[in-house]
């Protein structure tokens, strides 16, 4: 069967810096993949590299039989790729509903009051706050419209920039489970980037490990979470 | 001596004290020429009456902001009640004949109705203090501002509908209020571009001049009547915007501004030497008058034809035709507040408003950020067409000297000044930018300065504009779980 994402040899340049140096992922349907990786090593640019912005320049990506290597943002967004850019990036003076609303754009087929009523059941604050602009959200219920946003569109494959970033344990604990239950109960593919190299391992079937621009581990969650080199560079030792 | 009536009195006799300082060169002194040499004459009663008129109301808004009630309700309906007596005296004249101890006493215009504003604010805040009085914090909930605003936008536009039919009302006035429907139309048509989809436009005056310009040439040149060209300049108003819209589509900020703004100056200069096409600055004259569904506003009709006020048995009046040019841009106006609030609700109306948000998120959710951008301009630029086809027919005349950058810079003032994205907000700071200039015009020198001086106000006290509610466009839905 041939992967829902194939990313191979993607080569992207910031000016004369090469960020990523050949990059080889595959998502197969229905998995949840992760990404991780310390600080600069091009976990966030080769998430927005599949999405065209920057884009490779060399390599191909392709999605579900397209090749969108050359494609824009918006043309990517609307053949089911759905992504919450890194800082959750909500809109501060529209309301939940409206911030949802615009989640629907990349699709209008969707039926949007029953998305709303599954974001609100994934999210029941979001529910709570439908009305609220979400400026006035705190940083978690951010980070959950975003999601939420995202999946409004009922997309294939969902990608998201560290939705752990600057959460309380707990929170992002809580996250990680309705990551879970979205894959198992909608099939939603999943490919997300994490700094939180243990949670996004034990949630993830299979994992991929990027320094300096290129892949240098991948296998199972539990395969890179048993990994010696992998402990010891994003786990904090804890295995030793 | 240390009670906070005291500490009041100290304070208002301070700000008075400064007040004087500055006021005395400005108002205390007059500098008249007569014959050639310049001559320096007091204006005492004047001066007096501002000093007081500063210190009473500094202490009726230090005692409102201490939760009093009935000292600053009497201070300010006091001061709003003088104000308005010297108001009603100047304009009947009562001062000017006979007992001329009135008239030292009458101060100007601007003083009398700068203190009843001030007198009926700072009544206003007793009023309030009154309706809290014995409430609890907890209780005061927030006004609800969507409704409210909605009840002020009926009754303005109630009043703004009936204007012409209340009494007293002269032809100046129903002139004055063509000009500000004008700029509130100018302004809603801005606040699609900048206060919506957030893209700072400060050449909008070239699409009012496109549509003014494709007007005055489509009638004088092929004698189109109003009501065919209004379409036409719109929509090439609308093509004009679309070609400014794809060179800026990359640019924001501070660089979408310059860009603008030296697109708005290539119109005018294009306006102002192609002399075979635009006749340069000698502008274009006798441009056809919009007729009332086929009836010319004329004294004496053309032979075998009929004219508005022959048709409806009336005597002719000049009048008519400046009442019917008020409706007429009144319903232009209505338009495009309708169209506004309409298309906030629909896709292209929300990703505009998302644009201004936040343009990357915008494109990670499958926004075509070109189409909107460039939707947005166009749409904006077509009432600007609207509005310059309707200035051109007002004027009969137009040249390029009408569509000047202050013209730019005065719109991008009511949609900051009325809060960016607020319907109301722009009615109002047109009210208040195109409005009170026309009728303080013996303080036109110290236009500019009151500009600044609102400008530095509105900054410190509401950055956001006049009125930042904005209100959402969806309201709960589905029913809650």
């Amino acid at each position: 069967m041939t992967p829902l994402l194939k990313v191979s040899g993607v080569r992207t340049f910031y000016g004369a810096i090469e960020a990523l140096r050949g990059v080889d992922v595959e998502v197969a349907e229905g998995e949840i993949v992760t990404l991780i990786g310390s600080n600069g090593a091009g976990k966030s640019t080769l998430l927005m590299t599949i999405c065209g912005n920057p884009r490779a320049r060399a390599g191909e990506i392709r999605f579900a039989d397209h090749d969108i290597t050359r494609l824009r943002t918006w043309d990517i967004v609307r053949l089911g790729v759905a992504q919450t850019p890194e800082g959750r990036r909500i809109f501060p003076r529209m309301t939940v509903l409206e911030n949802l609303q615009m989640g629907a754009v990349a699709n209008p087929a969707v039926d949007f009051d029953d998305g709303v009523r599954r974001a609100f059941e994934l999210f029941p604050v979001l529910g709570r706050r439908r009305n609220q602009s979400g400026g006035t959200l705190s940083g978690g219920e951010q980070q959950m419209l975003a999601i939420a946003r995202a999946l409004i569109s009922e997309p294939r494959l969902l990608l998201l920039d560290e939705p752990s970033l600057g959460l309380a344990p707990r929170l992002a604990r809580q996250i990680f489970a309705v990551l879970r239950e979205i894959n198992q109960s909608s099939g939603t593919t999943i490919f997300l980037v994490e700094q939180n190299a243990y949670h996004a391992l034990r949630l993830c079937h299979r994992g991929y490990v990027l320094a300096n621009g290129l892949v240098t581990l991948e296998g199972t969650g539990s395969e890179l979470l048993a990994n010696p080199a992998v402990q010891a560079a994003y786990l904090g030792g804890a295995g030793e | 001596m240390n009670s906070p009536h005291a500490a009041s009195l100290r304070d208002a006799a301070l700000v008075a004290g400064i007040a004087g300082i500055l006021a005395f060169p400005f108002v205390g002194l007059l500098l008249t020429t007569e014959g050639t040499a310049p001559t320096l004459s007091t204006r005492f009663p004047e001066f007096a009456g501002a000093v007081v008129v500063i210190f009473f109301g500094r202490l009726g808004i230090s005692a409102a902001r201490r939760g009093h009630g009935l000292l600053p309700l009497v201070l300010g309906l006091a001061m709003a009640a003088g104000g308005a007596f010297s108001l009603v005296v100047e304009a009947t004249g009562l001062g000017a004949s006979g007992t001329a101890i009135w008239h030292a006493f009458v101060p100007g215009t601007f003083l009398s109705t700068v203190a009843c504003a001030g007198g009926i604010a700072i009544a206003g805040l007793a009023g309030r203090n009154y309706l809290m009085q014995g409430r609890q914090p907890a209780e005061r909930t927030p006004l609800p501002m969507g409704q409210l605003l909605l009840w002020l936008g009926i009754a303005l536009a109630g009043f703004a509908i009936l204007l012409p039919l209340l009494p007293g009302v002269d032809r100046r006035l129903i002139d004055v209020a063509t000009l500000v429907l004008t700029y509130v139309m100018l302004g809603w048509g801005l606040n699609i571009v900048v206060g919506l989809a957030g893209l700072l436009d400060l050449g909008y005056v070239a699409f009012y001049a496109v549509g003014a310009y494709s007007y005055a040439l489509l009638s004088v040149t092929f004698g189109w009547s109003f009501w065919v060209c209004l379409p036409v300049a719109g929509a090439l108003a609308a093509l004009f915007g679309i070609l400014l819209g794809f060179p800026v589509l990359r640019l924001r900020g501070d660089y979408l501004a310059i860009v603008t703004l030296g697109f708005g100056e290539m119109i005018r200069i294009i306006l102002l030497n192609w002399y075979d096409f635009t006749n340069g600055p000698d502008g274009i004259t006798n441009i056809g008058r919009p007729s009332f569904f086929g009836l010319p506003f004329a004294s004496k009709p053309e032979q075998g034809t009929e004219s508005f006020h022959t048709f409806f048995g009336v005597a002719y009046d000049p009048v008519h035709r400046l009442i019917f040019m008020y409706y007429l841009i009144l319903a232009l106006a209505f338009v495009t507040n309708a169209f506004t609030l309409r298309i906030r609700r629909l896709p292209i109306g929300r990703a505009w408003e998302a644009l201004r948000e936040d343009e990357i998120a915008c494109r990670s959710l499958g926004v075509n950020p070109r189409n909107t951008k460039l939707s947005a301009f166009a749409i904006g630029a077509m009432f600007a067409g609207f509005a310059g086809s309707f200035f051109a027919t007002r004027q009969g005349f137009v040249s390029p000297e009408s569509f000047t950058f202050i013209e730019s810079a005065i719109l991008v003032a009511i949609v900051v000044l009325g809060g960016m994205g607020s319907q109301i907000g722009v009615a109002v700071a047109a009210i208040i930018l195109v409005g009170l200039p026309e009728y303080f015009r013996e303080l036109q020198e110290y236009r500019m300065l009151a500009f600044g001086m609102g400008m530095v106000l509105i900054m410190l006290w509401r950055p956001g504009g006049l009125l930042t509610h904005r209100e959402p466009t969806i309201r709960t839905r589905p029913a809650p779980a």
